[in-house]
């Protein structure tokens, strides 16, 4: 047993409101820097939709992460031979145009127009060139358009639902989206760290936070191919690759990262989780619909003896093991089994989770009145807006039971807490029990779900950077080998 | 006397230039070492100049740094005309595909805004250098047959004495003036080298091929952890 230890996050679906808050402080804090712009380390997409980059999930296009070979696996698009072959040219590369070109207006000329029967306008003009430009798709530019022929249709996920499916998600009456929120997953086999060339890309082995070393990063940009997320981006203008870094400054200080801080919704939990690394290797080359379940194996019970024996023999620390203890992520991944991560057939082992969003079912006009009760609350999961298949599309690779459990729990959970707060219906008890819950476990999933406060959403874990700055012949001493911050000015020679 | 500042004094101090400020550049923080692709900003052109620009240009540099090791085996070789003439053909081959690459990046230099948006000065000027370079490589080639052989012969010798500090001119006086171009040439591009973007030609990322996939970096020493 080889016991590590993970800061991994949790988004809670079910409570997103997409207001995009948690992407405006992303960008105001790591971001707002020419190059940059157009980067959103944290955005949150509209699903059906095509999301951003435009059809990142269609790795047909893109070839990021890894695939199966046999017993093992190796990256799609990237990696020893298939890297070095294109270093020269990518054509796997997203680029500016697959996001978006960057712009701003030019202001003075609403102060300097000369008097005249127009209203003076302020042009769009491009933040690359600084010339005029005609604004062709921006930042959220599919926000809400579920429903949409040009983006909700262009979903790669359609692709696992039959035609009848499909047309369903675009009749008026049954429109339907969901946000999802999406930053780097920290992956456990990040794809982005295998695909870099000159080795800047590296996990750091106490938290597990994926960060670029800017001093080494020599652009190659294989990563941004790497990375099935598409969460690296490239730096035009330093011409290195930038992705998010968890606000490490922050959690290093104690303090919640800004997007997580910043949610409305308050959606979002994070926490440590232990796990098992020597489990890694068997697990990334399962079948695709053994990757949920086997990467829930790897993670570790912090109260297990066996497990603190272990995880103290490899030098993680008390107060760590502690706050794993206490983690919220714990609580919904492992306890209950209510957290799943987004795409895992890509194999990169992702530690961001999500919890799918239960939506409302399809009503009937019943006597001039919109009808929405149901005798049988779970065939209702079936009947939701939104297909199974296509939530299990995302977060199972396919495996639509999973999925079911999940929203089985979440129907539960509300079944049960309607009963106690009104009390206008039955069947509390046949509910908890078809979903595997007592009701305790419902009680804690209702409290961690609607009333946690900011500190059991958010259990950071002391860092002990004293210890690393002991520490001789440290590696990481300068600003930019932490993924940020430069000594050198970002300019070209 | 112009010839002794251009093709013994100036090598050197190009050699030492390039060695001394690569060096220095790099261990004060390799910040600058990065291609600076502009792939993300344009990528359909730069696939038509670059990948003909970097496979010819690597195939011809390797080439001449054969010939300056073997240039026994390389006479040898070339005896036999047919396999001089394929050598030749060969050669000239991956030249034009550079040189056909670079116009092609020029071009794009030039005519793409978002391109121009990030073209430093000394880019431009890498290229002018690089032209002059292909262009009188290929002249050269053309125009002097079997470069090969007498490259071998008559400039490996000169080369080799810059090597082992006995700087011999003898053999580069003779020389037409498009070769004497083409190696003083050479040595401006070693010198500015370290000052531009060509410094990612120095750190290839070779390691890659052996190195294990993933990269875990800690702040303790778990090795340590593990004994006690
Ligand atoms: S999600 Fe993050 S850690 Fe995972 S492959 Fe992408 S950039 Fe790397
Ligand atoms: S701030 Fe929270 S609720 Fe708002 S879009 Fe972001 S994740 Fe959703």
């Amino acid at each position: 047993m080889d016991v590590r230890s993970q800061i991994s996050i949790l988004f809670h679906l079910d409570k997103c409101i997409g207001c995009h808050t948690c992407s405006i402080a992303c960008k105001n804090l790591w971001t707002d820097r020419k190059g940059a712009e157009y980067m959103w380390w944290n955005n949150v997409e509209t699903k059906p939709g095509t999301g951003f980059p435009h059809r990142w999930e269609n790795q047909e296009d893109y070839k990021g992460g890894w695939v199966k070979e046999g017993n093992s696996i190796d990256l799609k698009g990237a990696g020893k031979f298939r890297g070095l072959k294109n270093i020269f040219h990518n054509p796997n590369l997203p680029i500016i145009d697959d996001y978006y070109e960057p712009w701003t207006y030019k202001y003075e000329d609403l102060f300097n127009a000369p008097e005249g029967n127009d209203q003076p306008v302020a042009q769009p003009i491009s933040q690359i060139t600084g010339k005029a430009i005609e604004i062709k798709s921006g930042p959220n530019w599919d926000d809400d358009l579920g429903g949409s022929p040009l983006y909700a249709r262009k979903d790669p996920n359609l692709e696992k639902l039959n035609a009848q499916e499909q047309e369903d998600l675009f009749k008026v009456e049954k429109l339907v989206m969901m946000y999802l929120p999406r930053i780097c997953n920290h992956c456990l086999n990040p794809s982005c760290v295998a695909s870099c060339p000159s080795g800047a890309i590296y996990k750091r082995g106490e938290d597990g936070i994926v960060l670029i070393n800017q001093e080494k990063c020599r652009g190659w940009r294989m990563c941004v191919t790497g990375c099935p997320y598409k969460k690296v981006f490239y730096n035009w203008s330093t011409g290195k690759s930038e992705k998010c870094l968890l606000c490490y400054p922050r959690i290093e200080a104690g303090e919640i990262p800004a997007c997580m801080h910043s949610c409305v919704g308050r959606i979002r939990y994070l926490g440590v989780l232990l796990y098992d690394a020597d489990k890694m290797k068997d697990v990334v080359h399962l079948d695709e619909d053994q990757l949920v379940e086997a990467q829930r194996d790897m993670i570790l019970d912090p109260r297990d003896p066996k497990v603190i024996y272990e995880a103290r023999k490899n030098g993680i620390h008390d107060s760590v093991i502690e706050s794993a203890q206490k983690s919220p992520v714990f609580r919904f991944v492992k306890e209950w089994k209510m957290g799943l991560p987004l795409h895992p057939e890509y194999r990169t082992l992702p530690m961001l989770f999500y919890v799918p969003p239960l939506l409302p079912i399809l009503g009937k006009m019943n006597l001039d009145v919109y009808d929405t009760s149901c005798a049988d609350y779970f065939s209702t999961i079936d009947k939701a807006r939104l297909p199974v298949k296509y939530l299990a599309s995302l977060f199972t690779a396919g495996n639509e039971g999973m999925v079911r459990e999940v929203l089985k729990k979440m129907m539960a959970v509300r079944i049960y807490r309607r009963s106690e707060t009104v009390g206008d219906i039955q069947g509390a008890e046949m509910a908890l029990k078809e979903a595997g819950l007592t009701r305790a476990v419902a009680e804690d999933i209702y409290t961690l779900t609607a009333l946690a406060t900011l500190e059991d959403r958010f259990v950071i874990p002391p860092s002990h950077r004293e210890e690393a700055l002991a520490m001789e012949g440290m590696e990481l001493v300068k600003p930019g080998d932490l993924g940020f911050g430069f000594r050198d000015r970002p300019e070209r020679m | 006397m112009f010839d002794l500042a251009l093709f013994v004094i100036f090598p050197y101090v190009a050699l030492v230039l390039e060695i001394a400020v690569s060096f220095y550049r790099y261990f004060s923080g390799s910040y600058k070492f990065s291609s600076l692709s502009s792939e993300f900003l344009e990528g359909r052109e730069l696939f038509w100049g670059s990948q003909p620009w970097h496979y010819g240009i690597l195939f011809v540099l390797v080439g001449h740094v054969v010939g300056f090791l073997f240039p026994k085996e390389v006479l040898l070789f070339n005896e036999v005309p047919v396999r001089r003439l394929i050598l030749e053909v060969t050669a000239l081959t991956f030249g034009l595909m550079a040189l056909v690459g670079l116009l092609v990046l020029i071009r794009r230099r030039f005519t793409n805004d978002r391109v121009w948006a990030v073209t430093a000065k000394m880019d431009l000027f890498v290229l002018f250098l690089l032209l002059i370079q292909t262009f009188s490589g290929i002249y050269i080639a053309v125009k002097y047959r079997w470069g090969s052989s007498w490259y071998a012969s008559a400039l490996v010798p000169y080369l080799r004495s810059l090597f082992v500090l006995k700087p011999n001119l003898e053999y580069i006086a003779p020389m037409p003036w498009v070769v004497k171009l083409h190696i003083a040439n050479a040595y401006c591009l070693i010198a500015v080298l370290p000052f531009t973007r060509l410094v990612h030609f120095l750190v290839l990322p070779v390691s890659y091929v052996w190195r294990s996939w993933q990269v875990v970096i800690w702040n303790w020493d778990r090795k340590k952890i593990r004994k006690v």
